[in-house]
């Protein structure tokens, strides 16, 4: 269907920083009715930046936004909202001690002439909105008690049928089954062809190319290609998005990089068949001593789960877990640690102790090795001081409350504590997102140190670079299953992206 | 760079203005103390005397005893509503055990007292286990579990004493509870005992640490490979037993064991330790904000009474001390994180 009508939106010569930093430069977008547009690009690339500018969020920018022709500038996502522009964001943002039909009009419902909800009507056109949607539930059930994936349509639906011209779908098939992308990618062309503008972005190009008309390629804060669905392939975007040659920034992993042939070290860890209901499926992988096994996959893609499980956090449904030959279940992350597991979450805020001073944060999960009842503190602080110094943890003194220290320091902090009795297996999610240079190379010094000693590693990423920087074999996790083992061969940034 | 980072956290960490923010939570309630204690002296000649010093003691004794207990769960960010009432069956079980002169009608089962004020420091375990295991298997909030447990309590109290009261409780509690030797009651040693032992455990040892670790923050905690679930278990089972402790040793001090005795202790407990500073988020505070918060509340309730204020309005100026402490409690956490920053 080629557009000779004029665009809904358009965006010309957008630029836009924060503190300094460019995330958008120069950007030039339009978007048509009855048009579904693809954006793709790496984490930071300037999708989302985009988009929370065309829905209001960012109103700081420089360059002109014109909607249907006119010059426009939002003050507020509420002036976006006004105009007829919704967003559903990646995360969930619904209400789950709700019912259905609340979260469906949630903010308008439908009232009589004294103001009161009319719940009836309400219920009703609830359900007929959803069986569109090819949803079938109570709607006056909780919505909270529905599965996620069926949370998240629902959420899609309530802005999709908002009656908005323009709707912007962040990642919106990430919790998604199977059949549950397909009805709403027939819901999405039957709002095509009403005349909806839509805006789809997604990590899955597979998913990008089924559906939408137009692709836009976001790379460092500019687009570098729009083309025809039709048009393109998944290697061509995934050469678009993360470059060759020249642009790369510091060391791009666009190269092959071979990875070592697969150790014969002693299994620390094995899993067998584990599944946690729609998170996980039948996962099964063996971890050696000495080895730096890599969990790459995107966003929602089951890695926390994964790494909860492995810690006694989370219990799962179904399978096995073997901690050097002994099957374990762990009641609590207390009987996982005595095991021999440690993790490192991804959020520093979940396992460090902000108040309290540094020695007392590195000392937490060894006390019971050098108290049994009285508590010893000079001994907590000098080996507290040996890791600072050994991990160059800045400021060096154990005495500061943790809170002083800077987001790398604090990462460290949070190693440190796990590493002066080393376990049998670490599990790091995310060591080094949000760091500067320097302190990611130091992480990955100290984790090369670790599997010289002989520890079992599990990195768990969401970024390529990460898993490509530390793992000796690396496994590719998508929607809840393990897809793709990468060992003793070749491996690149644009071959990962390829398998998830 | 990394100096000039290093330079900038200590000058932050060494200057006076945030160190007096972040102990505003210890400062504020012995500021408190300090200004009550000379108003009441100020105003009434017979109130700053050693005499009333030892009274204002003896007062506190009991809320102290139970205080120490409610302490540990207060730091571990929870709360126990069934003090009052554990202490009140307690009282009541220890001299539902003791042989009760003929004219006390209530069929109790005599036995010799060291096995009395056993099964009664065993009842009031079991309680505080009831209480654990609701809130760490069940996961229900502790301020539900603790209110059931309140009913629960005072329902066997009920059943035991059936609207009668009883004198008599062992021996070794009678003293603990009422005598004194070389003029100090014994009922002040025993608080002063508690709170210090309290005190000890909650600084030196390495379950110290942990309440105050999952006080601090639970998610890390867990993160860290600490049994979570264990600590706030054990938490609840301490403050049963220093209610039931302090039950018994209350029946002794007032002469006698009877229904809805220790009502007034729950407020007193729970406001001796928010007053003294105590975070409500957990975490921060102590034993010693817990002596504090007790002399204040003590200063308080024997001063009203040296100064002639209409004893109905003495309800609502305890109300308003009391909010003022709470908002002083929010207000010095905020001004914490704000010097943490």
């Amino acid at each position: 269907m080629p557009e000779v009508r004029s665009p809904i939106l358009e965006l010309q010569g957008i630029t836009k920083s924060f503190g300094g930093v460019e995330a958008l430069r120069g950007v030039d977008f339009a978007l048509h009715p009855g048009e579904i547009h693809g954006l793709v690009g790496e984490n930071g690339a300037g999708k989302s930046t985009l988009m929370k500018i065309i829905a209001g969020v960012h109103s700081e920018f420089s360059g002109r936004f014109l909607i249907d022709g006119q010059e426009t500038h939002f003050r507020s996502a509420r002036d976006a909202h006004a105009a007829g522009i919704a967003m559903v964001h990646q995360e969930l943002s619904v209400a789950p001690d709700l019912t259905v039909a609340e979260n469906v009009f949630l903010g308008n419902q439908p009232t009589n002439a004294l103001g009161l909800v009319q719940w009836r009507r309400m219920a009703r056109e609830a359900g007929e909105q959803l069986a569109r949607f090819g949803i079938d539930v109570d709607p006056m059930s909780r919505l909270g008690d529905l599965p996620i994936g069926l949370q998240q349509l629902i959420e899609i639906a309530r802005v999709l049928f908002s009656g908005a011209r323009i709707v912007i779908l962040d990642e919106p098939t990430s919790a998604l089954s199977p059949p549950e992308v397909e009805r709403l990618f027939a819901t999405l062309r039957r709002l095509r062809e009403e005349g909806t503008a839509i805006v789809f972005i997604s990590h899955f190009i597979e998913d990008i190319l089924r559906v939408s008309d137009i692709v836009t390629v976001f790379r460092n804060g500019r687009k570098v290609a729009e083309t025809a669905s039709a048009a393109t392939s998944k290697g061509a975007l995934i050469e678009a998005m993360i470059g060759r040659g020249g642009e790369a920034l510091e060391h791009s992993y666009t190269d092959d990089l071979m990875l070592p042939r697969p150790s014969d070290s002693q299994v620390v860890l094995k899993v067998d068949q584990l599944s946690l209901s729609r998170s996980l499926k039948d996962i099964t992988f063996e971890a050696r001593a000495g080895e730096v096994l890599g969990i790459y996959g995107f966003m929602g893609c089951g890695q926390q789960e994964l790494s909860r499980i492995l810690f006694g956090k989370l219990k799962p449904d179904s399978g096995t877990l073997a901690v050097d030959g002994t099957p374990k279940t762990f009641a609590s992350t207390a009987a996982a640690r005595r095991a021999g597991v440690a993790l490192v979450p991804e959020s520093r805020r979940d396992m460090l102790f902000h108040q309290e001073p540094v020695y007392k944060n590195i000392s937490i999960s060894i006390l019971d090795r050098i108290s049994s009842l009285l508590l010893k503190p000079a001994q907590e602080r000098d080996i507290a001081q040996r890791q600072v110094e050994q991990l160059q943890i800045r400021p060096p003194v154990v005495g500061l409350d943790l809170g002083m220290l800077s987001g790398g320091n604090q990462q460290k902090v949070a190693l440190a504590k796990w590493l002066t009795y080393p376990p049998k297996l670490l599990v790091l999610c995310e060591p080094t997102r949000g760091m500067d240079v320097g302190a990611k190379n130091d992480v990955i010094n100290i984790v090369r140190d670790l599997r010289a000693k002989g520890l079992a590693i599990i990195v768990l990423s969401t970024e390529p670079e990460t898993v490509l920087s530390l793992a000796d074999r690396i496994l590719v996790l998508k929607r809840g299953a393990l897809v793709r083992e990468f060992s003793n061969e070749p491996v690149s940034k644009d071959r990962l992206l390829e398998a998830a | 760079m990394s100096s000039e980072t290093a330079l900038a956290a200590e000058r932050r960490a060494r200057g006076l203005a945030p160190f007096l923010r972040s102990q505003m939570r210890n400062i504020a309630p012995f500021l408190t103390l300090i200004f009550l204690s000379a108003f009441f002296a100020f105003a009434s000649p017979s109130f700053a005397t050693l005499d009333n010093l030892g009274n204002i003691l003896t007062q506190v004794s009991v809320t102290g005893i139970i205080a120490v207990g409610l302490t540990f769960v207060i730091l571990c960010a929870e709360i126990d509503l069934s003090i009052a009432s554990i202490a009140n069956v307690t009282g009541i079980a220890v001299a539902y055990f003791t042989l009760q002169e003929s004219y006390v009608n209530i069929a109790n089962i005599p036995l010799p007292g060291a096995v009395a004020i056993i099964l009664s420091i065993l009842l009031c375990a079991l309680l505080g286990l009831v209480n654990a295991l609701g809130l760490t298997m069940i996961g229900i909030p502790s301020f539900i579990m603790t209110l059931a447990m309140m009913q629960i309590a005072a329902g066997i109290s009920a059943l035991l004493v059936r609207g009668q009261i009883a004198y008599k409780v062992p021996s070794l509690i009678t003293t603990l509870g009422s005598g004194s030797i070389g003029g100090i009651p014994w009922i002040v040693i025993v608080a002063a005992i508690m709170l210090l032992g309290g005190h000890l455990v909650l600084t030196y040892t390495r379950f110290g640490r942990y309440v105050y670790m999952v006080g601090g923050n639970r998610e890390a905690a867990e993160y860290s490979g600490l049994n979570v679930k264990l600590i706030l278990g054990s938490v609840m089972v301490i403050s049963a037993v220093c209610s039931g402790i302090g039950g018994m040793l209350g029946v002794a001090h007032f002469g006698s064991a009877q229904q809805n005795e220790f009502d007034t202790y729950l407020l007193d407990s729970i406001a001796a330790v928010v007053v003294g500073g105590t975070s409500l988020f957990g975490g921060r505070g102590g034993i010693g904000n817990t002596i504090v918060g007790l002399f204040v509340l003590g200063v308080l309730n024997n001063g009203l009474d040296h100064v002639n204020i209409d004893s109905f309005l003495k309800i609502l100026i305890r109300g308003l001390i009391l909010l003022a402490a709470l908002v002083i409690n929010v207000y010095a956490q905020r001004l914490r994180e704000k010097a943490a920053e």
